[in-house]
């Protein structure tokens, strides 16, 4: 297999940091390249530089042998590199035909759209790659598996030969993952070279033909599935030995702090988001929601925090009915919320470290008299919390927004941890973080769990789950497909009720 | 890490943030200047058509002052023919001095045109006399600025006399001397006032562009309560106007806060709205039921006495207690914001209102009350003319506080003390274009464009930046929070 | 333990404020019926009609009808029972999708029956106000449609009133000039484009907040306008006489009764609005360029990454949406009154954004909003000279007063192009 795509030397620098360092990476034709490194290790912005979103500083890129000169997406594209992003690029008011023709529109009568001729071809390629779509659907009605397929119809539509998926699996049911892996297939079979964006282990070993690895912008390593396992993968990824589990005693439950009866939510559209769930988290256990995002967990998260209001059910905290309460009523009754969307949610970025760590709490004693912000206790108690948790800055008057990702979330933990809580609700608590802070995370919760407090855990990362997790509830399209004890399931028992499907014999599961 | 203890490298970066705004007065200074040089039908002339006197001989101004100039530098009654001395020369008072530059003696002149004779008029082309246009240019603008100078700050030398003069026992010259800086600061104390009033809204990230509105209903509400209550002493009758003015433009601001929060209905457009239909609710007002009775104006009757500001000085000096409260307002405004729960919470929805909502905070609660607030200084800025300056309500009431409120909290960076310079700015400004607008006849508006100018370079610094080569060395960034 | 699945069909779960939506609208209709009744019958005399002409007063192609008479109670009676039924109707089961057309419904009736109350006696001139409908909603119309080129794009503009006031100026000033009604239009839409260019500018390259940059430009327009109009054009009247277009009429439209007179027989800038329109309908969704503005305005990095230029769509789309906007303040002048007054515009640029925003971003309708609100402007001056006694400041509040009840959602919540507002970052 001769090399289709070659990068030598590629560096990118950003004010502060170095994103990409001298990187030579190697594509061959019709193989399977994983492109495998933590978060902000510089894979997607080794990705950008080659669909020419960003020029890099140093380096060259050689298609086909022959130097290429990518100036931007367009040039990418007529040169065959057709890129599927993280976040997709997808205009949800227009249709799924609108999606794949923006910027290479077949035209009738020199001004007008030919949206026959742009059905046709869709259809085609649909038929060729086994990707089913209907070309009039307006995107944003399409479940996130088939706006993937989209995504991938406008790449193949381009006549891309070198395709490549940025992080493809992060919104997809294990059963989507798999349909997703024969469609790669397919395409390989049909001649085209992919590189696969990822972080998870266990999805590299099963589909790639070569693997690199990045670590801080620079190629740690190259192997194959054949000769290296996922513990090696991990300490190429991070640079040190990484425990792939955590360490953590038996849980010992005592009584529930968390009861959730029969609790229906809707969504933004108004469909239903939650379809009549119960659960219940005791103080000093962990229960883990599992399941894809997308299937009622983030409203449900908003409900339990008085963010949303449910048009069915009830739910008690410590005994009390706070179906109904306020977000202030329900932190005041003992509950932290480590929120899904840090930064939109969690932290006012634009304000400094200090008034970041008392957002939810500046209205009481010692940090108010009255109305009167009590501006010494707020900086001591922010200098305080800093140090405890190894929060790296030059100081609490910075901007939140200066923070790294990890170090934010960092923020957000020591605030919430900075209280008297009964009961911790954490979202997705170590999305986009690197591996140290994912570590560090992972054990404060862990121990706060050790100290009595009930911890409702929801995470689409299904390995967090696993490891973390004293039981698990998994849940599907709004409903609770079931409710096991970590140590009692299996993975791919796991996998299967995220994807839907009833499994009859769950060896020893047990009630809650 | 210690707080107080400034850096050098802090330091610099004070007088850097300071420059920017500071350059960006000058330019649009500048670009104004040559907007009046363009538009100056003098100026025309002096570039293409300049009117020539024959005369016998070229004299020259230094031995003459014009009558004008020597009665400005001499209170006692001068006529013309005295000697008098002005800018340390004995000189002879005539009724005007002529332009050597517009002279031309009869030799020179019958070089060009042999057959003339003296008192002809002729005219020259720019190429005869250069110098002329540029003269006349740089008159215009000159006499332009002075004026807007002398309408807002007055003369130096005259204040300086003036106090002497008070020190002596003679106060009688201390009125005309201050006049002009005590209208500045009578002028921006709306300026302070509103400006608050649309910076308190940005903080909150509400756009209220209805403070003209809000002016409006609280001058209403207060004109009414100041004139229709009668018998009470002012130390009860003042506060109580005051406050009726706050609680009209309160409400009226308060109403698009509220369908902000319950509707989502961006409050640009409503808070535009609703200042037409105050318009036309103060104009049904004061041509009907609250027109002062016996008038056929469209004002209102005048308030009682006890509801009058009192003044510092006597006439012809118009300043008043408003100022102070001005100034106090601004120190309240900024305790509020910076310093309490109430100020947090607003700053807090307006940086981000999802972390609002998750720390607890009721945004309905909030912008309302923000608008509320907002409305409120609006309303009290209507009762600061009112029971300050002019007493009553007329219906072509405010100066377009509204827009310039806009541009003097951005200015200001939506920072207390920043607004109420921009204000004080913005007040010298206007009290000295009208004196611009009478004496060098340049419409008022000038001052409009002024200010857009300098919001656009200050809300782009960039483009200062650009224009006077600065190098622009922001601190290293820490590293990007995305991967 | 596996819970008990709840197999919830879709239409089971209802959303609570929905319903109470639904339910204020039914009130709300009964309302109206009530006050119909209660408000207008008693000053009415039975028997008594109104008189509204369908003719236009002055000589035109159209073929007279006649007159429609109206009788006064039994008109008023029967519109209040409808308005009554209706709104029972929405209280019980709603309208589903006829939900919008009920609502224009119902507010026709109260409009109507305000007219003929008023009217009641005597008469006035119908069509003589329609035809001022469309005369006044001119320049909201333009508004509006440069708010949607602009916004559909991605950039709010606030400065349509200052490009609308200076654009009116410049009309004036180079019509006088030149003397030429037609080289005074094209100068105008020029520098109504040069400040949309100016928007542009602020707000792509130098990332300025689009309101910020907008008021700005208002200020500057507003500043400028004045001081040329008061430096040269109050004193100098040969500067600020430019003229008018005539009303030309389209041959054989113009003779339909009541159309005729009102959309076809008035002037140039008029014909050219509707081919605006027309043209920005099917451009922006039957053409290459409108599927990437719309998508620019949506998501622009998603265009960016397919190679769209999003900043010079946008660069363009907003100069253009500018000179839209002077062909509307060109109409001030050029198409009606023929002089320049300062501050002419009155907010029109404003209430077209509302026209924008009630119309859902597209240019029909958009002009539709704007009839609406022209009706309003017209009506209240025609109900002056019929000596209703309501003053008339009340009267001019009426426009703005329903620009706020329709952003507050009462004709239900529109999503604006998801992306309008933000400052797009290459990377």
């Amino acid at each position: 297999m001769a090399p289709i795509l070659e990068l030598r030397g590629i560096t990118k620098r950003f004010p502060g940091v170095i994103a990409n360092d001298q990187i030579d990476l190697t594509l061959n034709e019709g193989e399977i390249l994983a492109l495998l490194g933590e978060n902000g290790a510089g894979k997607t912005t080794l990705m950008n530089i080659l669909y020419g979103l960003y020029d890099p500083d140093e380096g060259e890129i050689m298609i086909r042998g022959e130097a290429a000169q990518i100036d931007g997406p367009q040039d990418a594209i007529s040169q065959g590199i057709g890129m599927v992003h993280q976040h997709f690029m997808l205009v949800p008011p227009l249709t799924v035909a609108e999606n794949v023709i923006l910027g290479n529109e077949p035209i009738q009568r020199g001004l007008f759209l030919d949206r026959k001729l742009a059905a046709k071809r869709i259809r085609e390629i649909s038929d060729t790659y086994g990707l089913d779509v209907d070309p009039e659907a307006l995107v944003r009605t399409l479940p996130v598996g088939v706006q993937q397929r989209v995504e991938i119809i406008k790449v193949l539509y381009r006549s891309a030969d070198i395709l490549i998926l940025d992080e493809p699996t992060a919104v997809l049911t294990p059963q989507e993952v798999d349909d997703l892996f024969e469609v790669i297939q397919t395409l390989v079979d049909a001649g085209k070279s992919i590189i696969f964006i990822t972080h998870k282990l266990k999805e590299v070993l099963a589909l790639a033909d070569r693997i690199t690895v990045l670590r801080r912008g620079k190629v740690v390593g190259s192997t194959t599935p054949a000769d290296s396992d996922e513990e090696d993968l991990a300490a190429m990824m991070v640079g040190r030995e990484v425990s792939l589990v955590v360490e953590k005693a038996p849980a010992q439950p005592e009584g529930v702090v968390l009861d959730v009866k029969g609790l229906s939510i809707l969504d933004d559209r108004h469909s239903p988001a939650v379809n009549g769930i119960d659960l219940q988290v005791r103080s000093g256990e962990i229960l883990g929601v599992a399941g894809v995002q997308g299937n009622g967990q983030t409203e449900l998260v908003e409900a339990l925090t008085g963010l949303r209001s449910a048009t069915n059910g009830a739910f008690t905290i410590a005994g009390e009915a706070m179906t109904k309460a306020s977000p202030r009523e329900i932190t005041e009754a003992g509950v932290a919320h480590v929120p899904e969307d840090r930064q939109a949610d969690g932290l006012a970025l634009d304000f400094p470290i200090s008034d970041n760590m008392v957002l939810n709490t500046y209205y009481v004693p010692p940090y108010a008299k009255g109305i009167v912000l009590q501006d010494d206790v707020i900086r001591e108690n922010a200098e305080r919390l800093v140090r405890e948790f190894d929060v790296r800055t030059p100081g609490i008057d910075l901007p939140a927004a200066n923070l790294s990702g990890g170090n934010q979330q960092k923020v957000i933990v020591a605030r919430e941890f900075n209280r008297d809580i009964k009961l911790l609700i954490a979202s997705q608590p170590t999305r986009g973080l690197d591996v140290g802070s994912i570590e560090y995370i992972h054990k404060r919760i862990v121990e706060r769990r050790d100290q009595g407090v009930g911890v409702l855990l929801v995470s689409s990362e299904l390995d967090e789950i696993t490891q973390l997790a004293d039981r698990i509830v998994v849940m599907f399209k709004g409903r609770i497909m079931a409710t096991v004890d970590a140590a009692a399931v299996t993975r791919e028992q796991l996998g299967l009720l995220m994807a839907g499907v009833e499994v009859v014999e769950l060896s020893a599961v047990t009630g809650a | 890490m210690k707080k107080g203890k400034r850096t050098e490298k802090e330091r610099r970066q004070r007088w850097r943030g300071l420059l920017v705004p500071l350059l960006a007065i000058v330019t649009a200074l500048i670009i104004s200047g040559l907007l009046i040089i363009v538009t100056d039908f003098d100026v025309h002339d002096a570039f293409t058509h300049i009117p020539m006197e024959i005369v016998d001989r070229v004299e020259y101004s230094w031995e003459e002052v014009s009558l004008e100039e020597a009665l400005e530098h001499h209170a006692a009654q001068v006529e013309i023919g005295d000697r008098v001395r002005v800018d340390g020369r004995w000189r002879t008072v005539v009724e005007t001095i002529d332009n050597p530059e517009r002279q031309l003696t009869l030799d020179e002149a019958r070089e060009i045109y042999p057959e003339l004779a003296v008192g002809v008029m002729v005219h020259f082309n720019f190429w005869q006399r250069p110098m002329v246009g540029f003269a006349a240019a740089w008159e215009s603008v000159a006499s332009a600025y002075a004026a807007l100078f002398e309408g807002s700050i007055g003369s130096p030398v005259q204040m300086v006399r003036a106090l002497i003069a008070a020190i002596g026992g003679d106060s009688s010259q201390l009125g005309r001397a201050f006049y002009p800086l005590t209208e500045s600061l009578v002028t921006a104390t709306p300026y302070i006032l509103t400006g608050l009033a649309v910076a308190l809204g940005f903080k909150a990230g509400l756009f209220n562009i209805g403070a003209e509105g809000q002016y409006f209903v609280g001058g209403l509400l207060g004109v009414f309560v100041g004139y229709s209550l009668k018998g009470l002493p002012m130390i009860v009758h003042l506060p109580l106007t005051l406050l009726a003015g706050m609680v009209g433009g309160a409400i009226w601001g308060a109403i698009p806060g509220l369908l902000k929060a319950k509707t989502g209905a961006h409050e640009v457009i409503n808070t535009i709205m609703m200042n037409y239909i105050a318009f036309a609710l103060a104009d049904w007002l004061l041509n009907g039921p609250m027109q002062r009775p016996d008038d056929f104006r469209p004002i209102s009757a005048e308030i009682q006495p006890s509801a009058f500001l009192p003044q510092f000085f006597a006439s012809p000096i118009r300043l008043h207690l408003g100022f102070i409260l001005a100034l106090l307002v601004a120190a309240a405004v900024y305790w509020l914001l910076f310093k309490t729960t109430v100020g947090f919470e607003l700053r807090t929805v307006g940086t981000n209102p999802h972390a609002a909502r998750y720390a607890g905070m009721n945004l309905t609660w909030n912008y309302v009350l923000a608008m509320a607030l907002s409305g409120g200084l609006a309303g009290l800025a209507a009762m600061n003319d009112i029971c300050g300056v002019i007493h009553y309500m007329p219906n072509a009431f405010s100066a377009g506080y509204g827009f310039d409120a806009i541009a003097l909290a951005l200015l200001g960076r939506s920072h207390p003390v920043g607004v109420v310079l921009a204000a004080l700015l913005f007040g010298i400004l206007r009290a000295g274009a009208s004196r611009m607008q009478s004496v060098a006849q340049i419409p008022i508006d000038i001052i409009s464009i002024l200010q857009a100018m300098i919001i656009i370079f200050i809300a782009a610094p960039e483009i200062i930046r650009a224009l006077y080569r600065l190098r622009d060395k922001p601190d290293a960034e820490l590293a990007p929070t995305k991967g | 333990m596996s819970t008990a699945t709840q197999s919830i069909d879709h239409g089971q779960i209802v959303d609570p404020a929905e319903v109470r939506r639904g339910r204020t609208m039914g009130i709300f209709y009964v309302l109206i019926g009530v006050c119909i009744y209660w408000l207008f019958v008693p000053s009415s005399q039975p028997g008594q009609t109104a008189i509204l002409g369908l003719n236009p007063g002055t000589q035109s192609a159209a073929l007279t009808i006649p007159d429609l008479v109206m009788p006064v109670r039994g008109s008023l009676y029967a519109m209040a029972l409808v308005s009554i039924v209706l709104g029972v109707i929405q209280l019980v089961r709603g309208f589903k999708r006829f939900e919008g057309l009920v609502l224009g419904v119902v507010a026709l009736f109260l409009v109507m029956s305000f007219v003929v109350w008023a009217a009641r006696g005597t008469g006035f001139n119908m069509l003589g106000v329609l035809a001022s409908t469309l005369q006044r909603a001119m320049p909201i119309v333009l508004a509006a449609l440069s708010g949607v080129m602009c916004e559909r794009s991605g950039i709010i503009n606030i400065a349509i009133e200052g490009m609308m006031l200076m654009a009116a100026m410049t009309s004036a000033l180079f019509g006088s000039i030149t003397g030429s009604l037609w080289l005074g239009l094209i100068i105008s839409l020029l520098f109504a484009g040069l400040l949309g260019w100016l928007l542009a500018v602020l707000s792509i390259r130098y990332k300025i907040n689009q309101v910020i940059s907008g008021t700005a430009i208002n200020i500057l327009s507003t500043g400028l306008t004045s001081f040329i109009s008061a430096k040269f054009m109050s004193e100098n009247a040969a500067l600020n006489n430019s003229g008018k277009f005539t009303n030309v009429a389209i041959p054989l439209l113009s003779r339909i009764p009541i159309i005729g007179p009102i959309f076809f027989e008035t002037n140039v800038i008029v014909y050219m609005m509707y081919i605006l329109l027309i043209v920005m309908h099917v451009m922006l969704y039957y053409t290459r360029w409108g599927l990437r503005t719309r998508a620019i305005g949506e998501h622009p990095r998603a265009a960016d990454t397919l190679g769209v230029d999003v900043l010079r769509m946008r660069y363009i789309n907003v100069i253009i949406g500018g000179m839209v906007a002077g062909l509307g303040g060109a109409f001030l002048v050029l198409g009606s009154v023929p002089r320049f007054d300062e501050l002419m515009t009155a907010g029109k640029g404003f209430i077209g954004l509302a026209a924008m925003i009630f119309g859902k971003w597209n240019p029909f309708g958009a002009f539709g909003a704007s009839l609406i609100f022209g009706f309003a402007d017209a009506l209240q001056g025609k109900l002056q000279i019929l000596e209703v006694p309501i003053p008339s400041q009340f009267m001019r509040m009426a426009p703005y007063l329903i620009t706020m009840i329709v952003l507050a959602g009462v004709v239900g919540r529109s999503e604006a192009p998801a992306a309008e507002g933000e400052p797009y970052e290459k990377q």
